[in-house]
């Protein structure tokens, strides 16, 4: 320690080069008026909370500075004070009353999903987020897209190191956005700080819940209920946008679903279907099989060499399109087009160590989808 | 065990009377000793302590810095849950029913306890249970990895096959502390010393009788819903899954109602130790003794009554939310009491601070802290924002470890010269105060800030934004994981030598277990002392 002041120095270097907002010691505001009011209860009760703690906590440490042995105290006597214990128990009666108040009016406000402008199905999957437009022949996955290398520390870590996704839910502000919240698989939890909205995803419940944004910006939140491997990576970004950039925006979405029909019928060859299936392998499946489709057995089964990816069209087929009950293999013939259905198969067939030299058209998914049916 | 006119005539008798200990390793086995049997459980707890502890340090190594660096997620899971479970059912629990083995005979002026050769079975299914706990993380596909609350369906459909040997060892664990509780009821029901009321028993026994009570109530729910769970998994029952017509939140509801009671078992034993400590060493009698002993009760009341409060997010319906949300604030009162009790029984006292009174001190001060923040989570609206997040996190270890572990603590430093009959090194037990207290607030104060600024918990990553608390909790975690070691020192030391203790090493004690010698002999209280 010859120089204190370079390891000052130092010191502060390293506070200030982390990211901005890294001491925050406080909820924030938020950006909605429920927000702010589940804010201000929040405050309300911290406040209570204190004053009873220094108040509490000065008659200690005053006993225990003045009532030492050491200065020659002689001990009292006395063991009960009706009068003093009926009062410490109705002071505080009267002052939880008095917090009960405003915070039944804001939970009640909060309770309310009525009269909405935009509905919202919001579904969570093992590890994503699903949303559906109602209404609107709109939905999408919005999958995590920090890099494997930087949560290895072989990349540097951007500022939304993950909390960012491919396909943010974009919502208007101004308008009464109710979310209707259920899960595939096992139960998450959809939350976004600033908006002051947490409510668990169950499979086989809707559970309701509603936002007022006022300001376009993006917010960012993350699944909080622990759901398998991957809870701490399946991130909630929700754009806002004004009234006119989100009519745009939801008309782009629709034009381009429109246009991934006209895919479904157009002809593939093998190689394109195993160029856009490698992109699928590593947004879907490489999670759990591995970028290399070797798995993490006997979890995730390996799908280099396995029977199945070797096996018969059909069978591989149908475990990826209707999953396998009790594993944490999903159906994803709910949750891909048919496209990338045909080429995330044809792409573990013919990579990933596998050459079977067959391939899976959209065509063939379809006819399979409409036998189901 | 006889009394004196039966020794007399029946010789075979007067020589088991007389007898010391069992020689070797099948003392320990085959004792029905209370105080071998306490000492059993307060070293089980302690190797679960170290065991538990040494997962919570892998837990905090990995989140020291953003990124993945030690262990994959994958392990994280199986250290967050494992970490839990044995933190409350193999440290927490086992260390207080140690010590009602030990104390609550010698507070109350009896022989044993009531149900002795049960009493040594209800210990040996603790090692049974969490050998079968443990194997689980050498099996393949890991052990549980759920959370130590389990929510279904992730512990059902979605779990490791191990699940099985989990649930099994679940039930083992509730079989051991149901016959636990039976034997403390049996004992304070039955085996006080003529002239000892109810209401002139210490209060470590009464908040014992109100814990077995909680434990005899609520164990039962715990078995019922891993039964759940195994016929979910092997028998085609859908009691946790809606696509057979089940309910994954019935699971929580059947869990939280086992599982809040169970936070004031973990917490009600401390507060009948601390009250015995505060007076010893502020040479004054308890403040009001009657609303300590009411207060326990409605506190174990109203536990039964809050657990929807744990499942504020679920979407319970608005008037179960409010329910629930008033029940729990309630709790403050009863809570309120005991604290105001304890200081008011140090005011005006004649106070010194050695490590009992220090630890008793910081249980005050920090538990309640964990209460405030407890009081914060109850306000409905603003949990939305807490619930599963650092914060949470934050709470239930202010109320865990300054509460229920610095009450284990405390107890045995102010036990410890009865136990071993030398005094503990009062240097070294103070440095291991100052090191646990630094140590614990350095971990937990800021998980509250984390909290606060949105990281969720269980997980083994997080934003830039969370890396300097994260880095500042490690840090107090592994100097409060390493102080440990020192109180493994300092019990060793004592049991090995020491200045030598008298009947009664603190000049403000009350109660019978100070009128027998230190050591106390292998039997104590064979003919029933009179409280007058």
């Amino acid at each position: 320690m010859r120089h204190p002041r370079l390891w000052m120095g130092l010191l502060v270097g390293v506070l200030h080069s982390s990211a901005q907002g890294a001491w925050d010691v406080n909820m924030h505001r938020g950006a909605t008026e429920v927000s702010r009011s589940v804010f201000d209860l929040h405050m309300t009760i911290f406040w209570i909370c204190v004053i009873i703690g220094v108040l509490v906590f000065s008659v200690m440490i005053w006993s225990m500075i003045i009532h030492r042995r050491s200065t020659g105290q002689q001990p009292a006597h006395f063991h009960e004070n009706t009068r003093v214990e009926v009062l410490w128990t109705v002071i505080p009666l009267l002052i939880l009353i008095g917090m009960a108040v405003p915070a039944t009016r804001t939970l009640i406000d909060i309770y309310d999903t009525s009269e909405s402008d935009v509905d919202i199905q919001v579904t969570g999957y093992q590890w994503k987020w699903h949303y559906k437009y109602l209404g609107e022949d709109v939905e999408f996955f919005s999958n995590l897209t920090t890099s494997r290398e930087q949560m290895n520390n072989l990349a540097p870590k951007g500022e939304h190191y993950l909390l960012e996704v491919d396909n943010p839910l974009v919502v208007p502000v101004g308008a009464k956005v109710r979310f209707l919240i259920t899960a595939a698989d096992v139960i998450h939890s959809w939350w976004v700080p600033a908006l002051a909205v947490k409510k668990d995803a169950i499979p086989g419940f809707i559970n309701e819940s509603w936002t007022r944004i006022e300001e376009p910006g993006i917010y960012r939140g993350q699944c909080t209920e622990l759901c398998g491997k991957d809870h701490g990576f399946m991130p909630v970004v929700v754009e806002a946008k004004s009234r006119e950039d989100y009519a745009a925006w939801l008309a782009e979405r629709k034009a381009e679903a429109a246009q991934l029909k006209e895919l479904t019928s157009k002809e593939w060859t093998r190689e394109e279907l195993v160029e856009r299936g490698q992109q699928v392998y590593q947004t879907y499946c490489s999670a759990c099989h591995q970028a290399n489709g070797e798995g993490l057995p006997p979890m995730f089964p390996a799908l280099k060499g396995s029977p199945l990816t070797t096996g018969p069209l059909d069978g591989h087929l149908n475990i990826v399109f209707n999953g396998k009950p009790g594993t944490a293999m999903a159906a994803f013939g709910r949750q891909l087009s048919e496209v990338d259905i045909a080429a995330v198969v044809t792409y573990e067939r013919n990579a990933l160590g596998n050459s079977v030299g067959d391939m899976l058209t959209p065509q063939d998914v379809l006819a399979f989808k409409q036998a189901q049916e | 065990m006889t009394d004196m006119s039966d020794a007399v005539i029946d010789h075979g008798h007067a020589v088991h009377d007389h007898h010391g200990p069992a020689k070797g390793l099948m003392r320990w086995v085959l004792t029905t000793n209370h105080k071998d049997i306490g000492t059993l459980y307060l070293w089980f707890s302690f190797c679960a302590f170290l065991l538990g502890g040494s997962m919570a340090m892998v837990i905090r190594a990995e989140l020291f810095q953003p990124g993945l660096q030690i262990v994959q997620p994958e392990f994280f899971n199986q250290m967050t849950t494992m970490h839990g479970l044995i933190m409350v059912f193999g440290a927490v629990m086992p260390a207080f029913v140690g010590l009602a083995n030990w104390m609550i005979p010698l507070m109350i002026g009896a022989p044993d306890m009531a149900l002795p050769r049960m009493n040594n079975f209800s210990f040996w299914l603790l090692p049974a249970a969490f050998g079968l706990l443990v194997s689980t993380l050498f099996m393949e596909g890991g052990g549980p990895n759920f959370g130590w609350t389990f929510y279904a369906p992730l512990s059902t459909t979605y779990a490791p096959e191990s699940v099985t040997f989990f649930i099994f060892a679940i039930h083992l664990m509730g079989i051991s502390s149901i016959m636990g509780a039976i034997n403390v009821i049996a004992t304070v029901l039955n085996l006080r010393a003529p002239g000892m009321t109810l209401m002139k028993m210490p209060l470590f026994v009464w908040t014992w009788l109100i814990t077995a009570f909680l434990l005899i109530a609520v164990m039962p729910v715990l078995a019922g819903v891993v039964t759940m769970m195994l016929m979910d998994i092997h028998f085609g029952t859908s009691f946790f899954s809606a696509a057979g017509g089940g309910d994954p939140v019935l699971f929580q509801h059947v869990f939280w109602f086992f599982g809040h009671p169970e936070v004031y078992i973990m917490i009600l034993p401390a507060f009948g130790a601390i009250s015995a400590i505060i007076p010893a060493f502020s040479r004054k009698p308890l403040f009001g003794y009657t609303s300590m002993v009411y207060a326990t009760g409605a506190i174990a009341f109203l536990s039964f009554l809050v657990w929807s409060h744990h499942m504020f997010t679920v979407g319970i319906p608005l008037t179960g939310e409010l329910f629930f949300m008033y029940a729990t604030m309630l709790i403050a009162v009863p809570t309120g009491v005991k604290v105001f009790n304890w200081v008011s029984t140090m005011w005006q006292g004649s106070l010194t601070f050695e490590a009992p009174m220090l630890f008793a001190v910081a249980f005050v001060i920090l538990f309640t802290i964990g209460g405030f923040s407890g009081l914060m989570l109850a306000i409905a609206p603003a949990d939305f924002q807490y619930h599963d997040t650092y914060f949470v996190v934050a709470h239930f270890h202010y109320v865990l470890v300054p509460g229920a572990i610095f009450g284990i603590f405390a107890s045995a430093y102010y036990w410890l010269p009865k136990w071993t009959g030398h005094m503990y090194d009062e240097t070294l037990a103070r440095l291991h105060f100052w090191l646990s207290f630094v140590g614990m607030n350095l971990a937990f104060f800021p998980m509250h800030f984390l909290g606060l600024a949105g990281m969720p918990r269980r997980i083994p990553d997080y934003n830039l934004m969370f890396a300097n608390f994260n880095l500042v909790s490690s840090i107090g975690a592994f100097l409060f994981g390493a102080t440990q070691l020192l109180f493994l020192f300092i019990v060793i030391k004592c049991i090995r030598g020491g200045r030598p203790a008298p009947a009664k090493p603190w000049d403000g004690a009350e109660g019978l277990e100070w009128s027998v010698p230190s050591p106390a002999p292998y039997h104590t209280f064979q003919v029933p002392p009179e409280v007058k």
